[in-house]
Protein backbone atom coordinates (compact mmCIF):
# COMPACT_ATOMS: atom_id res chain seq x y z
CA UNK A 1 0.00 0.00 0.00
CA UNK A 2 1.09 3.49 -0.71
CA UNK A 3 -0.51 6.79 -1.50
CA UNK A 4 -2.10 6.64 -4.95
CA UNK A 5 -2.06 9.72 -7.18
CA UNK A 6 -5.03 10.57 -9.37
CA UNK A 7 -6.16 13.68 -11.26
CA UNK A 8 -8.93 16.01 -10.30
CA UNK A 9 -12.01 15.55 -12.48
CA UNK A 10 -11.91 17.95 -15.40
CA UNK A 11 -8.19 18.61 -15.07
CA UNK A 12 -6.97 16.16 -17.70
CA UNK A 13 -8.14 14.60 -20.97
CA UNK A 14 -6.47 11.18 -21.09
CA UNK A 15 -7.40 10.68 -24.73
CA UNK A 16 -5.61 13.88 -25.78
CA UNK A 17 -2.69 13.50 -23.35
CA UNK A 18 -2.28 9.78 -22.58
CA UNK A 19 1.33 10.37 -21.56
CA UNK A 20 0.15 12.47 -18.62
CA UNK A 21 -2.59 10.01 -17.61
CA UNK A 22 -0.12 7.12 -17.72
CA UNK A 23 1.78 8.71 -14.82
CA UNK A 24 -1.28 8.41 -12.57
CA UNK A 25 -2.47 5.42 -10.54
CA UNK A 26 -6.00 6.00 -11.81
CA UNK A 27 -7.61 8.44 -14.23
CA UNK A 28 -10.67 10.40 -13.12
CA UNK A 29 -12.92 11.39 -16.04
CA UNK A 30 -14.45 14.78 -16.64
CA UNK A 31 -17.90 14.78 -15.04
CA UNK A 32 -20.41 12.78 -17.10
CA UNK A 33 -23.96 14.10 -17.31
CA UNK A 34 -27.14 12.44 -18.64
CA UNK A 35 -27.19 14.52 -21.84
CA UNK A 36 -24.41 16.11 -23.93
CA UNK A 37 -23.46 19.57 -22.66
CA UNK A 38 -21.71 22.34 -24.53
CA UNK A 39 -20.64 23.97 -21.27
CA UNK A 40 -20.46 27.64 -20.44
CA UNK A 41 -19.57 30.39 -22.94
CA UNK A 42 -16.03 31.82 -22.93
CA UNK A 43 -14.27 33.52 -21.15
CA UNK A 44 -13.99 30.43 -18.95
CA UNK A 45 -10.74 30.79 -17.02
CA UNK A 46 -8.82 33.52 -15.23
CA UNK A 47 -5.67 33.48 -13.17
CA UNK A 48 -5.80 35.24 -9.80
CA UNK A 49 -3.08 36.20 -7.35
CA UNK A 50 -2.84 32.73 -5.79
CA UNK A 51 -4.93 30.43 -7.93
CA UNK A 52 -7.29 30.33 -10.85
CA UNK A 53 -10.99 30.43 -11.59
CA UNK A 54 -12.74 28.11 -14.01
CA UNK A 55 -16.24 28.22 -15.35
CA UNK A 56 -16.30 25.30 -17.76
CA UNK A 57 -19.84 24.20 -16.90
CA UNK A 58 -19.56 20.41 -17.27
CA UNK A 59 -18.85 20.31 -21.02
CA UNK A 60 -19.11 16.72 -22.14
CA UNK A 61 -20.62 14.15 -24.49
CA UNK A 62 -23.28 12.75 -22.16
CA UNK A 63 -23.50 9.21 -20.81
CA UNK A 64 -24.50 7.47 -24.06
CA UNK A 65 -21.46 8.62 -26.05
CA UNK A 66 -19.28 8.19 -22.98
CA UNK A 67 -20.26 4.51 -22.78
CA UNK A 68 -20.03 3.85 -26.52
CA UNK A 69 -16.87 5.82 -27.35
CA UNK A 70 -14.97 7.35 -24.44
CA UNK A 71 -14.92 4.49 -21.95
CA UNK A 72 -13.69 1.85 -24.43
CA UNK A 73 -10.97 4.25 -25.60
CA UNK A 74 -9.87 4.89 -22.02
CA UNK A 75 -9.85 1.17 -21.27
CA UNK A 76 -7.77 0.56 -24.40
CA UNK A 77 -5.11 2.85 -22.93
CA UNK A 78 -4.86 0.45 -19.99
CA UNK A 79 -5.92 3.07 -17.47
CA UNK A 80 -7.76 2.38 -14.24
CA UNK A 81 -10.85 4.51 -14.73
CA UNK A 82 -12.78 6.43 -12.10
CA UNK A 83 -15.91 8.02 -13.54
CA UNK A 84 -17.07 11.38 -12.24
CA UNK A 85 -20.86 11.59 -12.36
CA UNK A 86 -22.97 14.74 -12.36
CA UNK A 87 -26.57 15.73 -12.85
CA UNK A 88 -29.37 18.05 -11.88
CA UNK A 89 -31.44 15.69 -9.75
CA UNK A 90 -30.99 12.48 -7.76
CA UNK A 91 -32.54 10.39 -10.57
CA UNK A 92 -29.97 11.92 -12.99
CA UNK A 93 -27.10 10.67 -10.83
CA UNK A 94 -28.71 7.31 -10.08
CA UNK A 95 -29.52 6.70 -13.75
CA UNK A 96 -25.88 7.14 -14.77
CA UNK A 97 -24.68 4.95 -11.89
CA UNK A 98 -27.02 2.21 -13.02
CA UNK A 99 -25.60 2.35 -16.55
CA UNK A 100 -22.02 2.25 -15.23
CA UNK A 101 -22.76 -0.60 -12.83
CA UNK A 102 -22.23 -3.43 -15.29
CA UNK A 103 -19.06 -2.00 -16.83
CA UNK A 104 -16.03 -3.90 -15.54
CA UNK A 105 -13.67 -1.13 -16.77
CA UNK A 106 -15.11 1.33 -14.21
CA UNK A 107 -13.29 1.03 -10.91
CA UNK A 108 -14.83 3.83 -8.87
CA UNK A 109 -17.75 6.22 -9.31
CA UNK A 110 -17.15 9.71 -7.96
CA UNK A 111 -20.30 11.74 -7.40
CA UNK A 112 -19.70 15.39 -8.24
CA UNK A 113 -22.11 16.81 -5.67
CA UNK A 114 -20.63 20.25 -5.65
CA UNK A 115 -19.90 21.77 -9.06
CA UNK A 116 -19.92 25.53 -8.45
CA UNK A 117 -20.63 26.31 -12.12
CA UNK A 118 -24.04 24.73 -12.73
CA UNK A 119 -27.42 24.59 -11.04
CA UNK A 120 -27.53 22.37 -8.00
CA UNK A 121 -29.83 19.38 -7.64
CA UNK A 122 -32.77 20.03 -5.30
CA UNK A 123 -32.02 16.98 -3.16
CA UNK A 124 -29.42 16.87 -0.41
CA UNK A 125 -26.07 15.21 -1.03
CA UNK A 126 -27.11 12.33 1.23
CA UNK A 127 -30.32 11.79 -0.74
CA UNK A 128 -28.35 11.68 -4.01
CA UNK A 129 -25.84 9.22 -2.53
CA UNK A 130 -28.68 7.01 -1.27
CA UNK A 131 -30.29 6.95 -4.73
CA UNK A 132 -26.95 6.03 -6.32
CA UNK A 133 -26.26 3.40 -3.66
CA UNK A 134 -29.47 1.66 -4.69
CA UNK A 135 -28.30 1.72 -8.34
CA UNK A 136 -24.79 0.31 -8.20
CA UNK A 137 -22.46 -1.93 -6.24
CA UNK A 138 -19.41 0.01 -7.49
CA UNK A 139 -17.43 1.94 -4.88
CA UNK A 140 -19.06 5.39 -4.54
CA UNK A 141 -16.99 8.42 -3.61
CA UNK A 142 -18.79 11.64 -2.70
CA UNK A 143 -17.04 14.84 -3.83
CA UNK A 144 -17.99 17.57 -1.40
CA UNK A 145 -17.80 21.34 -1.48
CA UNK A 146 -15.70 23.11 1.14
CA UNK A 147 -18.35 25.85 1.24
CA UNK A 148 -20.22 24.52 4.24
CA UNK A 149 -20.12 25.33 7.91
CA UNK A 150 -19.63 21.75 9.15
CA UNK A 151 -18.11 19.46 6.53
CA UNK A 152 -17.68 16.68 9.11
CA UNK A 153 -21.45 16.56 9.40
CA UNK A 154 -21.79 16.42 5.58
CA UNK A 155 -19.31 13.54 5.59
CA UNK A 156 -21.25 11.59 8.21
CA UNK A 157 -24.47 12.08 6.25
CA UNK A 158 -23.13 10.85 2.90
CA UNK A 159 -21.31 7.91 4.50
CA UNK A 160 -24.49 6.93 6.36
CA UNK A 161 -26.27 7.09 2.98
CA UNK A 162 -23.82 4.61 1.50
CA UNK A 163 -20.73 6.48 0.27
CA UNK A 164 -17.60 4.31 0.37
CA UNK A 165 -15.20 7.23 0.26
CA UNK A 166 -14.88 11.00 0.05
CA UNK A 167 -13.18 13.36 -2.38
CA UNK A 168 -12.21 16.61 -0.67
CA UNK A 169 -12.45 19.30 -1.88
CA UNK A 170 -14.16 20.65 -4.94
CA UNK A 171 -13.40 24.21 -6.02
CA UNK A 172 -14.97 27.04 -4.08
CA UNK A 173 -16.95 29.78 -5.85
CA UNK A 174 -14.94 32.90 -6.62
CA UNK A 175 -14.88 35.97 -8.82
CA UNK A 176 -12.21 38.04 -10.56
CA UNK A 177 -12.65 41.52 -11.99
CA UNK A 178 -10.94 43.17 -14.90
CA UNK A 179 -8.84 45.93 -13.34
CA UNK A 180 -9.89 48.54 -15.91
CA UNK A 181 -13.56 47.84 -16.61
CA UNK A 182 -14.27 46.46 -13.11
CA UNK A 183 -16.47 43.84 -14.78
CA UNK A 184 -16.09 40.10 -14.15
CA UNK A 185 -13.38 38.44 -16.21
CA UNK A 186 -15.46 35.28 -16.63
CA UNK A 187 -18.50 35.30 -18.93
CA UNK A 188 -20.68 33.75 -16.22
CA UNK A 189 -19.38 36.22 -13.64
CA UNK A 190 -18.05 33.63 -11.20
CA UNK A 191 -16.19 30.35 -11.30
CA UNK A 192 -14.60 27.62 -9.22
CA UNK A 193 -11.47 28.74 -7.39
CA UNK A 194 -8.55 26.31 -7.37
CA UNK A 195 -4.80 26.28 -7.04
CA UNK A 196 -2.39 27.10 -4.20
CA UNK A 197 -4.88 29.26 -2.28
CA UNK A 198 -7.15 26.24 -1.82
CA UNK A 199 -4.59 24.12 0.07
CA UNK A 200 -5.32 25.35 3.61
CA UNK A 201 -9.05 24.92 2.92
CA UNK A 202 -8.49 21.36 1.69
CA UNK A 203 -6.30 20.52 4.69
CA UNK A 204 -8.98 21.69 7.12
CA UNK A 205 -11.75 19.78 5.32
CA UNK A 206 -9.74 16.56 5.01
CA UNK A 207 -8.79 16.77 8.65
CA UNK A 208 -12.38 17.39 9.80
CA UNK A 209 -13.72 14.51 7.73
CA UNK A 210 -10.96 12.11 8.75
CA UNK A 211 -12.01 12.73 12.36
CA UNK A 212 -15.71 12.33 11.52
CA UNK A 213 -15.73 9.15 9.42
CA UNK A 214 -13.52 6.14 8.76
CA UNK A 215 -13.46 5.84 4.94
CA UNK A 216 -10.82 6.43 2.26
CA UNK A 217 -10.34 10.10 1.48
CA UNK A 218 -9.07 11.52 -1.81
CA UNK A 219 -7.42 14.81 -0.90
CA UNK A 220 -7.13 17.60 -3.41
CA UNK A 221 -6.68 21.32 -3.38
CA UNK A 222 -3.58 23.27 -4.31
CA UNK A 223 -1.09 20.41 -4.41
CA UNK A 224 2.04 21.52 -6.23
CA UNK A 225 4.72 19.41 -4.58
CA UNK A 226 5.41 16.19 -2.70
CA UNK A 227 5.41 18.24 0.49
CA UNK A 228 1.87 19.44 -0.25
CA UNK A 229 0.78 15.85 -0.96
CA UNK A 230 2.33 14.63 2.30
CA UNK A 231 0.49 17.33 4.23
CA UNK A 232 -2.85 16.18 2.80
CA UNK A 233 -1.98 12.62 3.83
CA UNK A 234 -1.08 13.84 7.32
CA UNK A 235 -4.49 15.51 7.47
CA UNK A 236 -6.15 12.19 6.62
CA UNK A 237 -6.06 11.61 2.85
CA UNK A 238 -5.24 8.13 1.57
CA UNK A 239 -5.19 9.18 -2.09
CA UNK A 240 -3.91 12.52 -3.41
CA UNK A 241 -5.41 14.18 -6.44
CA UNK A 242 -3.73 16.73 -8.72
CA UNK A 243 -5.65 19.50 -10.41
CA UNK A 244 -4.42 22.95 -11.37
CA UNK A 245 -0.75 21.88 -11.16
CA UNK A 246 -1.27 19.66 -14.22
CA UNK A 247 -1.99 22.72 -16.37
CA UNK A 248 1.47 24.17 -15.77
CA UNK A 249 3.39 20.90 -15.43
CA UNK A 250 2.37 17.80 -17.40
CA UNK A 251 5.13 15.88 -15.62
CA UNK A 252 3.64 16.70 -12.19
CA UNK A 253 2.43 13.17 -11.27
CA UNK A 254 5.87 11.59 -11.62
CA UNK A 255 7.60 14.53 -10.00
CA UNK A 256 5.22 14.71 -7.06
CA UNK A 257 5.35 10.92 -6.51
CA UNK A 258 9.15 11.13 -6.37
CA UNK A 259 9.06 14.14 -4.04
CA UNK A 260 6.41 12.52 -1.82
CA UNK A 261 8.57 9.45 -1.31
CA UNK A 262 11.57 11.63 -0.54
CA UNK A 263 9.71 13.91 1.88
CA UNK A 264 8.03 11.07 3.76
CA UNK A 265 11.24 9.04 4.05
CA UNK A 266 13.00 12.12 5.40
CA UNK A 267 10.40 12.24 8.19
CA UNK A 268 10.70 8.56 9.10
CA UNK A 269 7.83 7.21 7.00
CA UNK A 270 9.21 4.83 4.38
CA UNK A 271 5.63 4.50 3.09
CA UNK A 272 3.88 7.88 2.94
CA UNK A 273 0.62 6.19 3.92
CA UNK A 274 2.11 5.61 7.37
CA UNK A 275 1.85 9.37 7.88
CA UNK A 276 -1.90 9.26 7.35
CA UNK A 277 -3.72 11.26 10.00
CA UNK A 278 -0.67 12.28 12.05
CA UNK A 279 -1.93 15.88 11.95
CA UNK A 280 -5.08 14.79 13.78
CA UNK A 281 -3.65 13.01 16.81
CA UNK A 282 -2.35 14.43 20.06
CA UNK B 1 13.59 14.67 -24.90
CA UNK B 2 10.08 13.33 -25.49
CA UNK B 3 7.65 14.60 -22.86
CA UNK B 4 4.24 13.38 -21.79
CA UNK B 5 2.49 15.75 -24.21
CA UNK B 6 2.73 14.38 -27.76
CA UNK B 7 4.92 16.40 -30.08
CA UNK B 8 5.95 18.86 -27.38
CA UNK B 9 8.93 19.19 -25.10
CA UNK B 10 8.83 20.82 -21.68
CA UNK B 11 12.05 22.30 -20.39
CA UNK B 12 13.34 24.98 -18.05
CA UNK B 13 15.29 27.32 -20.31
CA UNK B 14 17.37 30.45 -19.83
CA UNK B 15 16.62 33.90 -21.12
CA UNK B 16 19.33 34.90 -23.60
CA UNK B 17 18.06 38.34 -24.53
CA UNK B 18 15.26 40.85 -24.25
CA UNK B 19 14.65 43.69 -26.66
CA UNK B 20 12.00 46.41 -26.61
CA UNK B 21 10.22 46.74 -29.96
CA UNK B 22 7.69 49.55 -29.69
CA UNK B 23 5.49 48.65 -26.70
CA UNK B 24 6.33 44.95 -27.09
CA UNK B 25 9.23 42.87 -25.81
CA UNK B 26 11.07 40.31 -27.92
CA UNK B 27 12.04 37.62 -25.43
CA UNK B 28 14.84 35.30 -26.51
CA UNK B 29 15.38 31.99 -24.73
CA UNK B 30 17.83 29.13 -25.24
CA UNK B 31 15.99 26.49 -27.23
CA UNK B 32 17.51 23.55 -25.35
CA UNK B 33 15.93 20.44 -26.83
CA UNK B 34 12.70 22.26 -27.75
CA UNK B 35 11.89 22.18 -31.47
CA UNK B 36 10.54 25.34 -33.14
CA UNK B 37 7.72 23.46 -34.84
CA UNK B 38 5.62 24.96 -37.63
CA UNK B 39 4.83 28.70 -37.84
CA UNK B 40 1.52 29.40 -36.10
CA UNK B 41 2.04 26.71 -33.47
CA UNK B 42 2.40 27.99 -29.92
CA UNK B 43 4.33 27.45 -26.72
CA UNK B 44 3.29 27.72 -23.07
CA UNK B 45 5.63 30.11 -21.25
CA UNK B 46 5.36 29.96 -17.47
CA UNK B 47 5.99 33.35 -15.87
CA UNK B 48 7.91 32.64 -12.64
CA UNK B 49 5.66 33.08 -9.60
CA UNK B 50 2.40 32.66 -11.51
CA UNK B 51 -0.06 29.77 -11.31
CA UNK B 52 -0.62 29.32 -15.04
CA UNK B 53 1.59 29.44 -18.12
CA UNK B 54 0.77 31.78 -21.03
CA UNK B 55 0.34 30.78 -24.70
CA UNK B 56 2.69 32.51 -27.16
CA UNK B 57 3.26 31.79 -30.82
CA UNK B 58 6.87 31.54 -31.92
CA UNK B 59 8.05 34.80 -33.47
CA UNK B 60 11.49 33.79 -34.70
CA UNK B 61 13.52 30.58 -34.69
CA UNK B 62 17.21 31.35 -34.64
CA UNK B 63 20.21 29.10 -34.10
CA UNK B 64 19.73 27.59 -30.63
CA UNK B 65 17.15 30.23 -29.71
CA UNK B 66 13.40 30.64 -29.61
CA UNK B 67 12.03 34.21 -29.73
CA UNK B 68 8.61 35.36 -28.57
CA UNK B 69 7.03 38.78 -29.12
CA UNK B 70 5.07 39.66 -26.00
CA UNK B 71 2.57 42.43 -25.33
CA UNK B 72 2.56 43.29 -21.61
CA UNK B 73 -1.21 43.40 -21.14
CA UNK B 74 -1.49 41.84 -17.68
CA UNK B 75 0.47 40.55 -14.69
CA UNK B 76 1.67 37.35 -16.42
CA UNK B 77 2.83 38.96 -19.64
CA UNK B 78 4.43 41.80 -17.65
CA UNK B 79 6.44 39.23 -15.68
CA UNK B 80 7.57 37.65 -18.94
CA UNK B 81 8.59 41.03 -20.38
CA UNK B 82 10.48 41.91 -17.20
CA UNK B 83 12.66 38.77 -17.26
CA UNK B 84 16.39 39.43 -17.40
CA UNK B 85 19.11 37.61 -19.28
CA UNK B 86 20.16 34.54 -17.30
CA UNK B 87 16.81 34.06 -15.55
CA UNK B 88 14.95 30.80 -16.19
CA UNK B 89 11.41 29.86 -17.10
CA UNK B 90 9.55 26.70 -18.10
CA UNK B 91 8.56 26.41 -21.75
CA UNK B 92 6.37 23.67 -23.27
CA UNK B 93 5.85 23.25 -26.99
CA UNK B 94 5.37 23.30 -29.87
CA UNK B 95 1.61 22.85 -29.43
CA UNK B 96 -1.49 23.01 -31.61
CA UNK B 97 -1.84 23.28 -35.38
CA UNK B 98 0.15 25.88 -37.30
CA UNK B 99 -0.25 27.41 -40.75
CA UNK B 100 -0.26 25.25 -43.86
CA UNK B 101 2.55 26.95 -45.80
CA UNK B 102 2.23 24.79 -48.92
CA UNK B 103 -0.27 27.32 -50.32
CA UNK B 104 0.46 28.79 -53.77
CA UNK B 105 0.15 32.54 -53.15
CA UNK B 106 0.56 33.34 -49.47
CA UNK B 107 -0.37 36.79 -48.18
CA UNK B 108 0.32 37.72 -44.56
CA UNK B 109 -2.31 39.87 -42.83
CA UNK B 110 -1.56 40.88 -39.25
CA UNK B 111 -3.05 43.27 -36.73
CA UNK B 112 -1.31 44.57 -33.60
CA UNK B 113 0.37 41.85 -31.53
CA UNK B 114 -1.07 39.48 -34.16
CA UNK B 115 2.16 40.20 -36.02
CA UNK B 116 3.85 37.77 -33.60
CA UNK B 117 3.87 34.54 -35.69
CA UNK B 118 4.73 36.23 -39.00
CA UNK B 119 8.48 36.83 -38.71
CA UNK B 120 8.79 33.01 -38.44
CA UNK B 121 6.41 32.60 -41.42
CA UNK B 122 8.56 35.06 -43.39
CA UNK B 123 11.70 33.13 -42.38
CA UNK B 124 10.24 29.91 -43.77
CA UNK B 125 8.63 31.33 -46.93
CA UNK B 126 11.30 33.80 -47.99
CA UNK B 127 9.76 37.23 -48.40
CA UNK B 128 6.01 36.77 -48.83
CA UNK B 129 3.79 39.85 -49.31
CA UNK B 130 2.50 41.17 -46.01
CA UNK B 131 -0.02 43.74 -44.77
CA UNK B 132 0.27 44.78 -41.14
CA UNK B 133 -1.99 47.14 -39.21
CA UNK B 134 -1.17 48.89 -35.96
CA UNK B 135 -2.76 51.27 -33.48
CA UNK B 136 0.14 53.76 -33.63
CA UNK B 137 3.55 54.35 -35.13
CA UNK B 138 5.03 53.20 -31.83
CA UNK B 139 3.26 49.82 -32.13
CA UNK B 140 4.22 49.67 -35.82
CA UNK B 141 7.91 49.38 -34.91
CA UNK B 142 7.20 45.64 -34.77
CA UNK B 143 6.62 45.68 -38.54
CA UNK B 144 10.41 45.75 -38.97
CA UNK B 145 10.37 42.06 -38.00
CA UNK B 146 8.57 41.28 -41.29
CA UNK B 147 10.78 42.63 -44.09
CA UNK B 148 8.91 44.35 -46.90
CA UNK B 149 5.55 44.52 -45.14
CA UNK B 150 3.05 47.23 -46.06
CA UNK B 151 1.94 49.03 -42.91
CA UNK B 152 -1.31 50.82 -42.13
CA UNK B 153 -2.10 52.78 -39.00
CA UNK B 154 -5.40 53.23 -37.20
CA UNK B 155 -8.01 54.18 -38.47
CA UNK B 156 -6.99 52.58 -41.80
CA UNK B 157 -7.92 48.89 -41.81
CA UNK B 158 -5.72 46.11 -43.16
CA UNK B 159 -8.67 44.85 -45.19
CA UNK B 160 -8.59 48.10 -47.20
CA UNK B 161 -5.30 46.90 -48.75
CA UNK B 162 -6.52 43.40 -49.59
CA UNK B 163 -6.35 42.79 -53.36
CA UNK B 164 -9.49 41.88 -55.34
CA UNK B 165 -8.49 38.24 -55.24
CA UNK B 166 -7.03 38.02 -51.74
CA UNK B 167 -4.92 34.94 -52.49
CA UNK B 168 -4.07 32.53 -49.69
CA UNK B 169 -4.32 34.79 -46.66
CA UNK B 170 -2.53 33.86 -43.45
CA UNK B 171 -4.05 36.11 -40.77
CA UNK B 172 -3.56 36.81 -37.08
CA UNK B 173 -5.00 39.69 -35.13
CA UNK B 174 -7.98 40.88 -33.12
CA UNK B 175 -11.28 39.08 -33.66
CA UNK B 176 -13.00 41.87 -35.63
CA UNK B 177 -10.06 41.86 -38.05
CA UNK B 178 -10.23 38.08 -38.43
CA UNK B 179 -13.97 38.27 -39.05
CA UNK B 180 -13.45 40.97 -41.72
CA UNK B 181 -10.72 38.89 -43.37
CA UNK B 182 -12.96 35.84 -43.28
CA UNK B 183 -15.62 37.74 -45.24
CA UNK B 184 -13.17 38.77 -47.94
CA UNK B 185 -11.02 35.65 -48.12
CA UNK B 186 -12.85 32.37 -47.62
CA UNK B 187 -9.65 30.37 -48.17
CA UNK B 188 -7.85 32.26 -45.40
CA UNK B 189 -6.12 30.54 -42.52
CA UNK B 190 -6.89 32.44 -39.33
CA UNK B 191 -4.80 32.22 -36.16
CA UNK B 192 -7.12 32.83 -33.19
CA UNK B 193 -6.29 33.74 -29.63
CA UNK B 194 -7.89 32.72 -26.34
CA UNK B 195 -6.88 32.63 -22.70
CA UNK B 196 -5.46 29.15 -22.09
CA UNK B 197 -4.83 27.28 -18.87
CA UNK B 198 -2.73 24.39 -20.12
CA UNK B 199 -2.29 24.44 -23.91
CA UNK B 200 -2.66 20.65 -24.23
CA UNK B 201 -6.39 19.94 -23.99
CA UNK B 202 -6.64 19.39 -20.25
CA UNK B 203 -8.52 22.40 -18.89
CA UNK B 204 -11.26 23.16 -21.46
CA UNK B 205 -10.64 26.83 -20.77
CA UNK B 206 -9.81 28.03 -24.30
CA UNK B 207 -12.95 27.13 -26.22
CA UNK B 208 -14.02 29.18 -29.22
CA UNK B 209 -16.97 28.62 -31.51
CA UNK B 210 -15.84 26.63 -34.55
CA UNK B 211 -18.44 25.41 -37.05
CA UNK B 212 -21.20 26.19 -34.56
CA UNK B 213 -19.63 24.19 -31.73
CA UNK B 214 -17.42 25.21 -28.83
CA UNK B 215 -14.05 23.59 -29.42
CA UNK B 216 -10.77 23.75 -27.53
CA UNK B 217 -8.59 26.18 -29.47
CA UNK B 218 -5.41 24.49 -28.23
CA UNK B 219 -6.44 21.20 -29.84
CA UNK B 220 -8.49 22.31 -32.87
CA UNK B 221 -6.34 25.40 -33.57
CA UNK B 222 -4.97 27.92 -33.02
CA UNK B 223 -4.93 28.17 -36.83
CA UNK B 224 -8.37 27.47 -38.32
CA UNK B 225 -9.72 27.66 -41.85
CA UNK B 226 -11.99 30.64 -42.54
CA UNK B 227 -14.62 28.49 -44.22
Amino acid sequence: MTVALVNGSGCLDALIAPGVAAQLDAFVTKTITPEPREGNPPVRIAETEAGMLNSIGLQGPGIAVFLSDTLPALAALGLRVWVSVGGFSAPDYAGICERLDGRPDVEVIELNLSCPNVEEAPESSAQIVAACRASTTKPLYAKLSPATSDIGESARAVVAAGADGLTLVNTIRGMALDPLSLKPKLARGFGGYSGPALKPVALACVSACARAVDVPIVGLGGVRSGQDALELVAAGASVVSLGTVLFADPTAPERIRRELRHESTARGYPDPLAARGVANSG
Amino acid sequence: MIGPVAGATGEVVRVTGTEAIGPYTLLRVAAGTIEPGVPGQFFMLHPPGHVLPRPMSLCLAEAGELCFLIDPIGPGTRTLCDLSVGESLHVLGPLGNGFDLTVLRPLIVGGGIGVAPFPFVAQVLGRPPAILGFRSAHHAEAAALVPGAEVVLDPVLVTSLLPEDPMDVLACGPEPMLEAVRQRAPRAQLAWEAPMGCGYGACYGCVVEVDGRLQRLCVAGPVLRAA
